[in-house]
């Protein structure tokens, strides 16, 4: 019996972003990554195009990330006071297909790290690795904003992918981008309107920044609201999909930060036996939470643990296999 | 799926004879259509009638259960591609393999050990398969015999041979497990046997093709609580059919796929095996058989279920009130946060395990987190002063003191003015509160 396979017919595709440039692009990259590009809900090769695998970052800190969970000294221990050091541990060895760097120690609660500290965090990674890069401000705004052009300024020419841009704060990190053309981060609170009216936003005081921006629709751990970022993001998609241009971008997650935030995560064996064994089970938090994303159309997902990165690489590389009919 | 009065009514007789009780057979109709009134009223319908209407009204995945009792599993009667649409009903069941070559007891014991709980909620594995890969029968028997003996929970029997099938079945047939499977080479007799002991019956195609033909053939010798496998086994290609089975289902009511769906995993790799699994969980199978049976493999992907089934449509929220932990006196702590039940969940377990009777005051923020209720007002200075007065709080204890989670540490200042309680900003995750009570109130 010949069964008549269901195959949706959409009318647009998420827009492609290329991150990084190469030598002869004007940057220093070894490889640029493009991401996006989808004419289909994830992995339904059988329906659409999936032209770009999505990609995995490992996030640096320009601090030590003391707030981390003890287990992670193995792992970053011998190079988390360097982060060029620390970015290049995380490609060579634990294959990070790009590097998130996050300016934690610009909080003014924290390190207090000044614009000039900033920018040679970025420059220490950037010469360290060839990958394309990320940054992120400390999450304060009032600082961040100082930041964000003069950085955006030293690593004119890489194409990097700075954030965060929010509905509230959009403009200092837009101008900055728009002016050395970078790629941007429009982030909004688990709320479909407030992404497009961002995304509408920085259109407006760019075109061309209208196909330089990732979404990250912010989201959540396992068990801490993930399913309520899990359906936002299978709602964008659709809407993509669907030829709303202000969704049409594709989407970032901060999966390491988040899970390892959950107790789950954290909580000693001996204090939780009825969890099983620690490491693992916070290796299996993050990875399933990766999982989740990526079964709702997220193109890069901002990891932590190496083995995390690793177990949810095998599955990528299983998911985009062909399986048209 | 409800049918509509004019659908139902080409079906009817059209004599508006009355018998039904209603004026005309449009009007009889309508009232089925609303649910006021049953087909059997009519006593003219004929058999064809009956049977399409039943079909059509028929749900467009129907519901399959394996086990019994208090162990019942119910898979399927699912109607939404995309849980925003509404919500998935029935959580997929996992499963967990014990092959007749392992220590069968061992692995038994070490199941039935298997539950967990988190944020005020027990999760469990409910099924357990039992698989012939010694190709002997006794052997296979012996292993149904000794899983049986050690767990009542709802069965999976899986061989393709009938005649091993059925020296397993005969031992546990009146727990009804479901038989895994009928395929192309045996699904008479495999049919004949689930449906003699009344079991659920798994049909496996080599494709989607030949699944969908499979099942046909099944129905017309009688047997109808049946669950599919399209034989795939790789990741890409099983979420490919498990998409199809789903879709064509409840968007075309393609009967042969109107049945529950089972997914088997088959990476090696513990850590791959449960991604894979969650794969599956997500994109619709309705049981997943795993190997991988260590508790903090399983405590992820069972968190994963219970997120993913949850209703969209309504936050869980527990009642706004203030609740004691253990059997506190006039001087123990008092902690604030939401009504959000996970939130509120999270919070009283750390509250217990720091071991110092409490109180915990849960403000009716809607059912939502601390930030999102905080970004939104309904955690605020106000809401939290007027929660403290109208739970009584100021008669039951003699302090002024009030935990505050530390996510809204800028909070304090407005709320100690609002209310006159001295403000202690605790920490920002829950799991720092046992550390938090012992410095503070021990
Ligand atoms: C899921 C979610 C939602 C869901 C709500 C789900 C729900 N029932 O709460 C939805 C989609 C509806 C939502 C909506 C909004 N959200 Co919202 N949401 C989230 C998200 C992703 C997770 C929240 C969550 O469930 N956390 C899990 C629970 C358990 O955490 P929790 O309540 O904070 O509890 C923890 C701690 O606070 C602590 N704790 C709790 N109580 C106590 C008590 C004491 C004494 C102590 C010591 C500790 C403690 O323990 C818990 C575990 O560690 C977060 C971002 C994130 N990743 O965290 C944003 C977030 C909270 N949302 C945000 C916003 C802005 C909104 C909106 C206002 C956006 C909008 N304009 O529409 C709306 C408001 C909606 C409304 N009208 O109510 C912001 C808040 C920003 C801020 N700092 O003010 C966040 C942080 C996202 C962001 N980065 O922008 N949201
Ligand atoms: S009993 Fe049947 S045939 Fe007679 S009016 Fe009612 S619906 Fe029509």
């Amino acid at each position: 019996m010949a069964v008549e396979i269901l195959k949706e017919k959409y009318r647009s595709k998420v827009g492609e972003v290329v991150l990084g440039a190469t030598k002869d692009q004007g940057g220093t990259r070894s490889h640029t990554i493009t991401v996006g590009g989808e004419s289909a809900l994830p992995y339904l090769h059988f329906e659409g195009e999936i032209p770009n695998r999505p990609v995995l970052a490992l996030e640096v800190w320009d601090m030590v990330p003391e707030e981390w969970d003890p287990l992670f000294e193995k792992y970053y221990g011998d190079v988390w006071n360097d982060p060029g050091a620390w970015a290049r541990k995380c490609v060579e060895e634990y294959g990070a297909d790009l590097i998130q760097i996050r300016l934690k120690g610009a909080d003014p609660d924290l390190k207090d790290a000044s614009v000039e500290d900033c920018i040679a965090s970025v420059k220490k990674v950037l010469e360290a690795v060839g990958v394309p890069l990320i940054v992120v401000g400390c999450g304060k705004a009032e600082k961040d904003n100082l930041l964000y052009a003069p950085i955006a300024e030293a690593a004119a020419g890489e194409n990097l992918l700075i954030g965060v841009a929010e509905l509230e704060n959009y403009k200092a990190v837009t101008s900055a981008c728009m002016a050395n053309q970078h790629n941007i981060i429009a982030q909004s609170p688990i709320d479909i309107n407030i992404c497009k009216q961002l995304n509408i936003l920085i259109a407006e005081m760019s075109t061309a920044m209208a196909s330089r921006i990732i979404i990250d629709p912010t989201i959540a751990a396992l068990g801490y609201g993930i399913e309520y970022s899990y359906s936002i993001m299978e709602r964008a998609r659709n809407g993509a999909l669907q030829g709303d241009k202000m969704l049409a971008m594709p989407m970032i997650g901060n999966v390491g930060l988040e899970s390892w935030r959950a107790k789950e995560a954290n909580a000693s064996s001996e204090d939780e036996p009825g969890w099983g064994e620690q490491e693992e089970r916070g290796v299996l938090w993050e990875a399933t939470t990766a999982m989740a994303y990526l079964q709702s159309g997220i193109d890069i997902m901002v990891m932590r643990h190496p083995d995390a990165l690793k177990a949810i690489k095998a599955n990528i590389d299983d998911l985009i296999k062909d399986n048209s009919y | 799926m409800g049918l509509t009065g004019l659908e139902i009514y080409k079906h009817l007789p059209k004599t508006n004879c009355k018998d039904c009780g209603s004026p005309t057979c449009l009007a009889f109709a309508m009232a089925l259509a609303s649910g006021k009134a049953s087909l059997d009223a009519c006593p003219h319908v004929t058999d064809e009638a009956k049977e399409a209407l039943d079909s059509a009204s028929a749900p467009p995945i129907k519901l399959v259960k394996v086990g019994v009792g208090d162990n019942v599993v119910e898979l399927g009667e699912e109607t939404e591609i995309f849980r925003h649409d509404k919500r998935f009903f029935h959580p997929t069941g996992v499963a967990v393999l014990i092959s007749d070559t392992d220590d069968v007891a061992a692995k038994a014991e070490a199941f039935e050990a298997l539950e967990f709980h988190r944020v005020g909620m027990d999760y469990k594995t409910d099924l357990v398969a039992v698989k012939c890969d010694s190709g002997d029968a006794a052997k296979f028997k012996a292993a149904v015999e000794t899983v049986a003996g050690k767990t009542a929970k709802a069965m999976i029997l899986i061989a393709d041979d009938p005649a091993v099938m059925e020296a397993g079945l005969g031992v546990v047939a009146d727990r009804k497990p479901l038989v895994c499977a009928a395929t192309a080479d045996n699904f008479e007799k495999m049919t004949e046997l689930a449906k003699g002991k009344e079991c659920p019956l798994v049909v496996r195609g080599k494709d989607l093709h030949e699944t969908a033909e499979l099942v046909e053939k099944v129905v017309a010798l009688g047997h109808k609580d049946l669950v599919l496998d399209s034989g795939a086994r790789e990741t890409s290609k099983v979420l490919a059919d498990l998409t199809q089975f789903r879709r064509l289902a409840v968007r075309k009511k393609f009967r042969p796929f109107g049945y529950p769906a089972i997914a088997f995993t088959s990476k090696e790799d513990p850590r791959e095996e449960v991604i894979q699994a969650g794969v599956y969980m997500s994109k619709y199978a309705d049981v997943v058989v795993m190997k991988a049976a260590e508790k903090q493999q399983l405590l992820p992907l069972l968190s994963w279920r219970q997120n993913l089934y949850t209703d969209p449509q309504k936050p869980i929220a527990v009642e706004a009130k203030l609740y004691d932990i253990g059997t506190p006196g006039e001087e123990s702590p008092v902690y604030v946060t939401t009504n959000f039940s996970l939130t509120y969940f999270i919070v009283e377990g750390e509250v217990e395990s720091s071991r110092i009777p409490s109180r915990i005051l849960s403000v009716d923020t809607g059912g939502v987190s601390v930030l999102t209720a905080y970004a939104d007002n309904k955690f605020s200075a106000e809401t939290i002063a007027e929660a403290i007065k109208k739970s009584g709080l100021e008669e039951k204890v003699k302090h002024r003191k009030l935990v505050l989670p530390g996510h809204v540490a800028v909070l304090k200042g407005a709320l100690e003015e609002e209310s006159g309680w001295d403000v202690i900003v605790g920490p920002r995750e829950a799991s720092g509160i046992t550390k938090f009570s012992k410095d503070n109130f021990a």
